[in-house]
């Protein structure tokens, strides 16, 4: 009887255990931070300047940014480059079909793109700020690049006056016991930013994506807090209940 | 005048006029009664007993929520991914709205797979309680086919895939396959005209049925009486004076409280999940689904949600090489009918049915047997009843061989499940067929272990 | 059996606490449905503000905005139609606008902030249908002696060029004039009249 009260823990872990499996790519840990509205208000910035045209948001509202602190006055003035109202969603100009052609494949839409690319190897923001950073230059390519967690993207590198070019290169490796070659990124050519400003830049940009992939995420954890703090109390008024009425069968 | 022989209704203080004006001309007081408060229910239920009033409590959920979701949702392909999002961000409180909708899907599954454990446990699928348990499975498997239309309204890439890949499976059936599969998606792909109808089945048809299948579920339930932790019939044991079962308690004030308590405790780990990891680490929501639904593209790795991944496992389990291993197993168990059956016709039977089905085996592919396999392993749980020849109802009077092939039976479940969450290997593949033949073992064999079962006598008194 | 009376208090208090508690919970589970069924954002941003380009409309004639999903008309009032707003004082009901059917800065003689332009929401006031624009002065079907304005086909009430209603006619009130303010001459914004920005 002992065996199948432990079950459902037993299953718990085997659950969790599920998650471990089937490591592909190893992912950088995104420094994410949905409280941190100066870093969210920087990367809603670096969105709409890189990544708004050429991809969409479609579902996600320009005045829904007031939750990141700025006023509606500020977003028209700040964010807004289109003759968008502010009450519109983030929607683009580009033809998906055009934009077929140029790329080989339409630039996806990106309001949910961070609920979307979490995986086993880690969240959706931690596959962002990997991808992100790990661009190389690759002659092969139609666009000159190449990208070591996504290979044979179609996308360029779009921040790479910032991040400078990266090369992909053979490294000699110390493991335990062995020497071993890997493929590792180098920086050959300097962008304008050094490399911790630039992994910054992608912090705030992913911070801001995983915002706008789930807006509701601040105010639902805030919310779950007072919900168990209210549950906690009814178990103890259920539970004196019961056991109240239970005096008369023990 | 029948109306005014009834007992004006005491108790319910400033209420018991218009109580009694109802009482008239409803039977209220007798449902109340019938089902509550005079509902004898044995004193000892433990905490397996707690599921049942739980899948009800989800059930509500489920219906409540699903009603305000339709109001926002659009069942058009162009416009159904679009749709939930606008809930998730535009509607006022419709992101809590949805994660209840979409945790509760979970959730249901889980305290139905417990509710369903309780029966195995302590037998309470046995007689009297066969129709309980029937009506039980038939809930089971309207609320797959629940969870499978829901599942493609999101309509984001595992919903699409996901319903591909079922809707296929009746494809494999022969003769009637192809036009089957065709009429379901009412078009040549999944497309626009399946979600639509889809949609009306989720929504409407199936849980209307379920509805009605709940209420004949706890009538038969009420009618026999509730099973216990040791198998114990109460009603066998009556106070002379009163009436009412000595080991009985009324429902209604205990179990209510007991289960309101239950409930509770359920909020506390529902909402946990809701508000802190509504993903639940990509088993509840899968992370593909935040990709619109693309005819084109196949995700790398698709699985079915958690709930249905045993049966997906049996399912691809079913290889050629895998029939021959069947085929051992059907010439074994014919072997043993005969061997043992002191009946003739039984004996001839079994060797008839056996020969059709090893025939059977190799003369359809094994693409069929795969969805016959899957469709047998849910149908095979209705016979239980019949199979079981223990003559204690609980596992804490049954013997070393029936409490060791549960226990298999679980981790035999559980490992089907974790390996049809997973990518094929062909480890997995291998350990997948072994525990699907596993599976069909725990049935298959149950009249002779159940019955050669060292069992101990049943108490005359519930054991608190 | 004092012991039993004691528990009697004592289970009262926690059935009455437990059922509080638990009605709460219901409620608060109530909330978001109930509050789902409000405007979403998306209708919030549809019935946003207009800006109106008012450069092209000639005087003596009639344009439409829509504005929240209902018909904003704008009318170039000529003299001769400000003429009879004033005149007509004794055919309408409520000729001094002192029923709140307008924001104060129109609460004047042509319920308009500047007399030229009237701009007012084109639903009747009796049961919501649009009434149409009869500018032309001359006896009609339904006014013998008829000065211009409003006509509502649905129950035949009529409004006069500033949007006041007949006296016995169905409609009880004046046309409603939305919020509205000169961004400049020549372009309105409906739907918000706040000062500064």
């Amino acid at each position: 009887m002992k065996l199948l009260k432990i079950l459902p823990v037993v299953l718990l872990l085997i659950v969790s255990g599920a998650q471990a499996a089937g490591v592909e790519v190893k992912l950088d840990r995104a420094p994410v931070d949905e409280r941190n509205l100066v870093s969210l208000q920087r990367g809603a910035q670096v969105f709409v300047n890189y990544c708004l045209n050429c991809h969409s948001a479609n579902y996600m509202r320009y005045n829904r940014l007031q939750d990141l602190g700025l006023t509606e006055q500020q977003i028209r003035d700040n964010l807004l480059f289109t003759d968008a109202k502010i009450g519109d969603l983030m929607k683009i100009a580009m033809d998906p079909k055009d934009s077929k052609a140029w790329f080989g494949a339409s630039p996806p839409d990106l309001t949910v793109i961070a609920r979307s690319r979490a995986s086993h190897a880690g969240s959706g923001a931690d596959w962002l700020y990997t991808y992100l950073r790990s661009f190389y230059r690759d002659a092969s390519r139609p666009s000159g690049w190449n990208n070591a967690v996504f290979p044979n993207v179609g996308m360029p590198h779009v921040l790479w006056e910032l991040q400078g070019e990266q090369v992909m290169k053979e490294a000699k490796v110390q493991a335990p016991g062995y020497v071993k070659t890997e493929q590792k990124l180098a920086l050959a050519k300097p962008g304008t930013m050094t490399p911790i400003e630039y992994d910054y830049l992608v912090a705030d940009l992913v911070n801001y994506m995983t915002y706008m992939a789930e807006p509701a995420r601040h105010s639902r954890k805030t919310m779950g807090i007072y919900v168990l703090l209210f549950l906690g109390l009814m178990f103890v008024l259920a539970y004196m209940l019961k056991k109240e009425f239970w005096k008369d069968v023990h | 005048m029948a109306a005014s022989q009834k007992q004006p209704v005491t108790g319910a203080g400033p209420f018991n006029g218009i109580l009694t004006w109802v009482d008239q001309r409803l039977p209220l007081m007798q449902l109340w009664r019938e089902h509550l408060s005079e509902y004898y229910a044995p004193k000892n239920f433990n905490f397996w007993y707690y599921f049942g009033s739980l899948a009800m409590v989800v059930l509500v959920l489920q219906i409540v929520t699903g009603i305000f979701l339709t109001m926002h949702y659009k069942p058009d392909a162009a416009l159904a991914f679009a749709s939930v999002e606008y809930i998730m961000r535009d509607v006022p409180g419709g992101w809590l709205i949805r994660y209840m909708h979409s945790t509760g899907a979970s959730a249901f599954f889980v305290v139905v797979y417990l509710h369903m454990l309780r029966g195995l446990m302590y037998g309470s699928y046995q007689k009297p309680r066969e129709l309980i348990w029937i009506f039980g499975m038939v809930i089971y498997l309207c609320l797959m086919a629940e969870a499978f239309f829901g599942y493609l309204l999101p309509w984001g890439q595992m919903s699409f895939w996901g319903a591909q890949v079922i809707i296929n499976l009746f494809d494999a059936l022969p003769l009637i396959g192809p036009d089957l599969s065709l009429w379901i998606r009412g078009d040549y792909v999944v497309s626009d005209a399946t979600l639509n109808r889809f949609f009306a089945f989720h929504v409407i048809a199936i849980p209307l049925v379920l509805v009605g299948l709940v209420a004949a579920h706890i009538m038969a339930l009420h009618e026999v009486g509730s099973n216990n932790p040791d198998g114990v019939e109460i009603k066998a044991n009556k106070d002379p004076q009163t009436g009412h079962p000595v080991d009985g308690i009324p429902f209604h004030p205990y179990y209510t409280v007991k289960d309101a308590l239950g409930v509770v405790v359920f909020a506390i780990v529902f909402s946990t999940i809701l508000f802190f990891m509504p993903e639940f680490g990509g088993y509840f929501l899968e992370y593909n689904n935040f990709i619109p639904a693309d005819p084109l593209k196949t995700p790398s790795h698709i699985a079915p949600v958690w709930y249905f991944t045993p049966y997906y496992s049996i399912l691809r389990a079913a290889t050629d090489d895998f029939m021959w291993a069947l085929a051992v197993g059907v010439i074994a168990f014919v072997a043993l009918i005969v061997l043992t059956a002191t009946n003739k016709t039984l004996k001839m039977g079994a060797v008839a049915a056996g020969a059709v089905t090893l025939v059977a085996f190799f003369a359809i592919e094994a693409k069929v047997w795969g969805v016959l396999l899957m469709g047998a392993a849910t149908l095979i749980f209705f016979i239980l009843p019949w199979l079981d020849q223990s003559p204690v109802k609980s596992i804490r009077y049954k013997g070393v061989l029936f409490r060791t092939a549960l226990t298999i039976f679980i981790i035999d479940f559980i490992v089907l499940g974790y390996f049809g969450t997973q990518p094929v290997t062909t480890a997995g593949t291998l350990i997948s067929q072994i525990a699907t033949l596993v599976y069909f073992a725990f049935f298959a064999l149950m009249p002779w272990y159940s019955k050669m079962d060292k069992t101990r006598p049943e108490p005359q008194r519930v054991t608190l | 059996m004092a012991d039993k009376e004691m528990d009697q208090g004592k289970r009262r208090f926690l059935v009455a606490a437990t059922s509080v508690a638990g009605g709460v919970a219901t409620g608060a589970v109530a909330v978001p449905l109930v509050t789902s069924m409000l405007p979403s954002e998306r209708a919030k941003a549809a019935g946003a503000p207009v800006e109106v380009d008012i450069s092209k409309l000639a005087p003596g004639e009639q344009m439409t905005v829509e504005w929240r999903g209902k018909p904003v008309w704008i009318v170039r009032r000529t003299k001769e139609m400000l003429e009879t707003v004033t005149k007509g004082d004794d055919k309408v009901a409520d000729p001094d606008s002192k029923k709140l059917m307008q924001p104060a800065y129109a609460k004047n003689e042509f319920r308009s902030i500047k007399p030229d332009y009237l701009v007012v929401v084109g639903i009747c006031t009796h049961l919501g249908c649009s009434p149409v624009g009869k500018f032309n002065v001359g006896p009609e079907a339904f006014d013998a002696n008829w000065q211009g304005g409003f006509y509502c086909p649905c129950h035949g009430s009529l409004f006069d060029l500033a949007g006041r209603v007949y006296k016995n006619k169905p409609a009880p009130d004046n046309l409603v004039i939305p919020p509205y303010k000169y961004l400049s001459d020549t372009r309105l914004l409906i739907g918000d009249d706040s000062k500064g920005a």
